[in-house]
């Protein structure tokens, strides 16, 4: 931990970094994260892909290794289990809470009622997926299952999150960097209606096993199941196609557009300041799915602009880490999504 | 599970942007001439458009009480600011019955009274259900992409009667973002109500011209409408008595006229699927959620034992 970090009185919020893998988690740790969250290998999650995610022996020794160093780690339950299948969704619960994580996160109303009586004392914290998204959806939340800490859907201005903030009785944790949904999350069935499976009950959106490229007439053609998402000249780099990232024709129009949401990452970086005054606790990164590389490198820069940003040093000075940012970013466009007003 | 085995159908809120005049005329319609048992009437997509109905709404619901119709409130899918949840809380306070609670603010709202919970609450299974129905939720109209064996397992395990949707173009997603005004270079707060041209939604296609979605103002639905006059039959089977038609410009008197006799079992669902097509020209049909299969799907079920049975009957 740097030198600053301890010294400093401001009190910093926590980077909770992704970790699809337990290299990443070690990689997150390393390069300065606070937090790190990750899901078991199963539907119990919401990035629940191929080669990813934690045994419970994985988890375990995650655990021990961030501890070791005074950081922690939640487990991401957010899914929502099927009925008559509730048994693997307790087991996971179980098991995070036997092994001594430091929270789940979770959106299943019938889950968090089983973990506030089963494991009164593990934190809760609301996953975006429940799209709590208003004071009395929060004080539900709060009121029924004691949640310690709601994670913010991407839908609202900085100031908006500043006024909510003052009136909510629970910590607030926020996106600052990743893929952005314009969907409300929890509430999105796209990828069920082309492939059959989405995220709230197999934890999966657009998966690779629906996808195919193919070239039409000189494009690149992207596919979801039985749908073209996109379809990209040579002069532009094709993306994955994410249903709510792709090109479409809306009622009459003559051309194909972007209807829902360009393919651009969420980077709000150059808010970590306003953030951090309004009394936003934790910065999330998504991108479970990234490898440990790159989430260090969003780790590690974050961690020199929220350590510059607490001590009072201009932004400006730390140009290397907000380009590093810009690089990083998906297709390298970036946005501030919600955060910055018009964006609705 | 409840023991009033009685067929109950339901006209779910229009979802659409319809101008007060057609909604007036739709609901007295309803009201005179259409067989349903409950009419879920209100707002539940933006709230920008609630104003321009409100002088309308109570004519509406006195119509419907009057003609015996059950008359539920619904509420708003999405709620994100102050202005919007004093909406649902003069909602609450004017329902002449129950409310249909479509997001957790609503909940909140609604706790320690009798209430309903919409497809907008996420709720997959007995544990949630449980804890609802101890909240005060009397009725559940389940979400829609729910496979029908997720269905009957909830069915068997539930102790509050659950809805099902049958008919109607599926509502897939929402977003605090309105497509339909960005569709016209807009933002929401300047949209000049970029939806109310379009009454079943706009048509989103893909780029090789198939039609994929349709846009709802900040909903986005499928293109293709839902379908179950082939499976009221096992939806019966498995105890389920409420069934939920979403309102579109087709004859939805007809409509409604059509699903009562499948499910009463006096018409073959084969039969009454050509007669849908034909109340509603501009919609193609699915019902791939049921079956766990990609939603835009219609899978099609071998000569199902309703059928046989009218068929014997005739």
């Amino acid at each position: 931990m740097s030198a600053a970090l301890q010294t400093t009185t401001v009190t910093k919020p926590e980077i909770v970094a992704p970790a699809g893998t337990p290299a990443a988690l070690v990689a997150a740790i390393n390069a300065g994260a606070d937090t790190v969250y990750c899901g078991f290998r199963d539907a119990t999650n919401a990035r629940n892909y191929p080669g990813l995610n934690f045994t419970a022996e994985d988890l375990k020794e995650g655990l021990a290794y961030a501890h070791a160093r005074g950081r922690k780690v939640n487990v991401a339950i957010n899914t929502y289990a099927s009925a008559g299948s509730t048994g693997a969704w307790h087991r996971a619960i179980d098991t995070a809470a036997d092994l001594g994580a430091d929270a789940v996160i979770m959106a299943d109303i019938g889950l968090l009622d089983y973990t506030a009586r089963r494991h009164p004392k593990l934190r809760r914290h609301l996953s975006v997926q429940a799209g709590a998204s208003t004071l009395p959806s929060i004080e539900y939340y709060y009121e029924s299952f004691g949640i310690s800490r709601m994670i913010l859907p991407r839908m609202f201005t900085v100031e908006e999150i500043a006024e909510l903030k003052t009136r909510v009785p629970i910590e607030i944790e926020c996106f600052i960097f990743g893929s952005l949904s314009p969907m409300t999350e929890g509430r999105c069935s796209l990828s069920a209606y082309a492939t059959g499976r989405a995220p709230n009950l197999c934890g999966v959106c657009s998966p690779a096993e629906f996808v195919r490229y193919d070239t039409v007439e000189g494009m690149l053609v992207c596919r979801l199941g039985d749908f073209a998402v996109n379809a990209f000249d040579a002069s532009e780099p094709a993306g994955y196609p994410t249903i709510c990232k792709g090109r479409f024709i809306a009622g009459d129009s003559a051309t194909a557009a972007y209807v829902f949401e360009e393919p651009e990452c969420l980077n709000a970086a150059t808010h970590i300041g306003t953030l951090r005054r309004a009394g936003i606790c934790a910065f999330k990164i998504e991108g479970r799915q990234r490898g440990r590389f790159y989430v260090a490198e969003v780790v590690g820069a974050f961690r020199e602009l929220i350590d510059a940003e607490a001590n009072g040093e201009p932004l400006a000075r730390h140009n290397g880490a907000m380009e590093q940012l810009r690089r990083l970013a998906e297709g390298g466009e970036e946005t501030q999504g919600a955060l910055k007003r018009g964006w609705r | 599970m409840s023991t009033d085995t009685r067929i109950r159908l339901g006209l779910g809120p229009v979802l659409f942007h319809w101008p007060a005049d057609r909604l007036r005329d739709f609901y007295f319609r309803i009201a005179d001439e259409a067989d349903c048992d409950t009419v879920y009437v209100g707002e539940a997509v933006c709230s920008k458009r609630m104003p321009l109905n409100a002088a309308v709404l109570p004519e509406i619901v006195e119509r419907l009480t009057r003609a015996g119709k059950e008359v539920v409130l619904s509420s708003l899918a999405l709620i994100g600011d102050d202005r919007e949840v004093a909406a649902m809380t003069a909602l609450i306070a004017s329902a002449p019955g129950l409310v249909e609670a479509n997001d957790a603010a609503v909940l909140r709202l609604l706790r320690g009274r009798p209430h309903i919970a919409g497809p907008f609450i996420n709720i997959y299974n007995e544990d949630a259900l449980g804890f609802l129905a101890g909240q005060g939720v009397v009725r559940v109209c389940l979400p829609f992409e729910l496979p029908g064996t997720v269905i009957a397992r909830l069915a068997a395990l539930s102790p509050v009667p659950l809805e099902v949707l049958v008919f109607g173009r599926v509502p897939l997603a929402i977003s605090a973002r309105c497509f339909h005004a960005r569709a016209e270079g807009r933002s929401k707060d300047n949209c000049q109500f970029a939806c109310n041209a379009d009454a079943d939604g706009r048509l989103v296609s893909t780029v090789e011209e198939v039609p994929f979605l349709a846009l709802n103002g900040l909903q986005t639905l499928s293109a293709r409408a839902a379908n179950l006059l082939g499976e009221l039959a096992p939806l019966q089977e498995a105890g389920v008595r409420r069934f939920r038609l979403s309102p579109h410009t087709g004859d939805m008197k007809a409509t409604l006229a059509l699903f009562r006799a499948v499910a009463e079992g006096r018409q073959a669902p084969e039969e009454a699927s050509g007669r849908l097509a034909r109340l509603h020209p501009n919609l193609e049909f699915a019902n791939g959620f049921y079956y766990g299969a990609p939603g835009h799907d219609y899978v099609v079920r071998p000569v199902s034992a309703a059928t046989l049975a009218v068929n014997a009957a005739r």
